[in-house]
């Protein structure tokens, strides 16, 4: 029963969204609309959830000094000082329990949960990815490189997409004459991309 | 204070860049610091922006505002609170409703939303005139469309052995397909490299004064 029935409302809940689309009136016609605002409640109380599971998964490890512990409290200690940033004085437009910070934003520059996004989260999170592309271009390089027709026309077409949105990609064909345009490098991107597989048979 | 608070910033990411940076070399010290900065950060700013761009204005706003009008505003409240259940192992069975409403709603919505995108309107731009068109270059992007696109079909086709006929169209549909591949890697490649070169621009620009 505790796991059959969860499965019945789930369908009945698929359904229901399925059949609202084919009959347009009341209540149907409001259904969708009404169960994608009750998705996104929800989904609030789950990010809830998972922060409810970070801050315990984190705990444990701080309480038992387990291996790189200190590392782990300095996490909790920078979520907590960006939850209460953000509770007591809001965040951009929005006003926190404190109000809006003015006083604050006057010393600092920026309402405090904005500083620390700004000059914290924001280059940490363009370094990760950004430290991304290192380890994408050797992967791709090391799995792909000459072992097959297909592998090498994946990695031309690659080399023809980065080189075509560059400034190089532009200077080396830019000479050509507008009748053989076609052959630009940035105009082979446009092919690219409307190769049909990419848009029509893949779903990325 | 301004000013200082400004340039106390830049340093702090110039720190936060230069330590994720660090692991090229390998795993170290500071690296492991940012990295759990970086989650504890990013947790955190995830939660306060739930809580002021959805939670705020889609629920408590609303039910603070006209308790009686919105009343059915209770049940996505109490469908929340029955995923926090999830916490308790006793009562982690009650989480199981609202996961099956969240994946009831999903999985309608998003069969609707690829059966139009996906289905419909890729047959429609594909049943196209491919002579129809102004230029020589435009005629054969129409029928590298109409190839590309059924040969990328039957590829997927596994219900009769690919071979002798069959193996053409079959070996075609992985060429387009490995050219898609290349196309989709070589931009995700590059979006990657100009948040590096946006990283880079900031530790040699604002923080070095190196570069204007």
């Amino acid at each position: 029963m505790k796991r059959s029935f969860p499965l019945v409302f789930a369908f009945v809940v698929g359904f229901l969204v399925l059949l609202a689309e084919f009959i347009p009136h009341r209540p149907f016609n409001q259904l969708t609309s009404t169960l994608e605002n009750w998705f996104m409640i929800i989904s609030g109380f789950a990010i809830l959830l998972g922060q409810i599971s970070l801050i315990r998964v984190n705990s444990k490890i701080i309480a038992h000094k387990e291996e790189n512990w200190q590392y782990h409290l300095a996490g909790m200690i920078s979520f907590a000082l960006m939850l209460l940033f953000g509770i007591l004085w809001g965040m951009r437009e929005a006003s926190g329990v404190l109000g809006n910070g003015e006083d604050l934003a006057r010393w600092i520059g920026l309402k405090p949960f904005d500083y620390l996004f700004t000059y914290a989260y924001m280059p940490l999170s363009a370094t990760v990815f950004a430290l991304l592309a290192f380890f994408i271009a050797s992967a791709a390089y090391r799995a792909f490189i000459i072992r097959g027709f297909e592998s090498n026309l994946l990695m031309i077409t690659a080399v023809i997409v980065i080189i075509g949105r560059t400034s190089i990609g532009s200077m080396l064909t830019g000479w050509l004459p507008e009748s053989l345009s076609f052959w630009h490098i940035p105009n082979l991107l446009i092919l690219s991309w409307n190769t049909p597989i990419l848009q029509r048979n893949v779903p990325f | 204070m301004t000013a200082f608070m400004t340039t106390f910033g830049i340093w702090l990411s110039a720190f936060f860049t230069i330590s994720i940076f660090s692991f090229l070399y390998k795993d170290n010290p500071l690296y492991k610091f940012s990295e759990q900065v970086f989650v504890g950060l990013s947790a955190a700013y995830w939660l306060v922006n739930i809580i002021y761009s959805i939670m705020i204005p889609n629920l408590f706003s609303k039910l603070i505002g006209d308790f009686s009008g919105n009343l059915i505003l209770l049940i996505p409240a109490a469908l929340g609170v029955m995923m926090l259940m999830r916490v308790h192992p006793a009562t982690q069975w009650i989480s199981r409703y609202p996961i099956a409403i969240m994946i009831g709603t999903t999985a309608g919505i998003s069969m609707l939303r690829y059966m139009k995108s996906d289905i419909l309107n890729q047959v429609t731009a594909t049943m196209i005139n491919p002579f129809a068109a102004e230029s020589t270059s435009a005629v054969i992007g129409n029928l590298l469309l109409i190839i590309g696109t059924l040969c990328g079909v039957f590829f997927f086709y596994f219900s009769k052995k690919q071979e002798g006929i069959y193996k053409a169209p079959s070996k075609l549909g992985i060429w387009f397909l490995m050219v898609s591949f290349g196309a989709t890697f070589g931009y995700t490649v590059m979006a990657r490299i100009s948040l590096l070169i946006g990283r880079l621009e900031f530790l040699l620009g604002d923080w070095l004064h190196l570069i204007k």
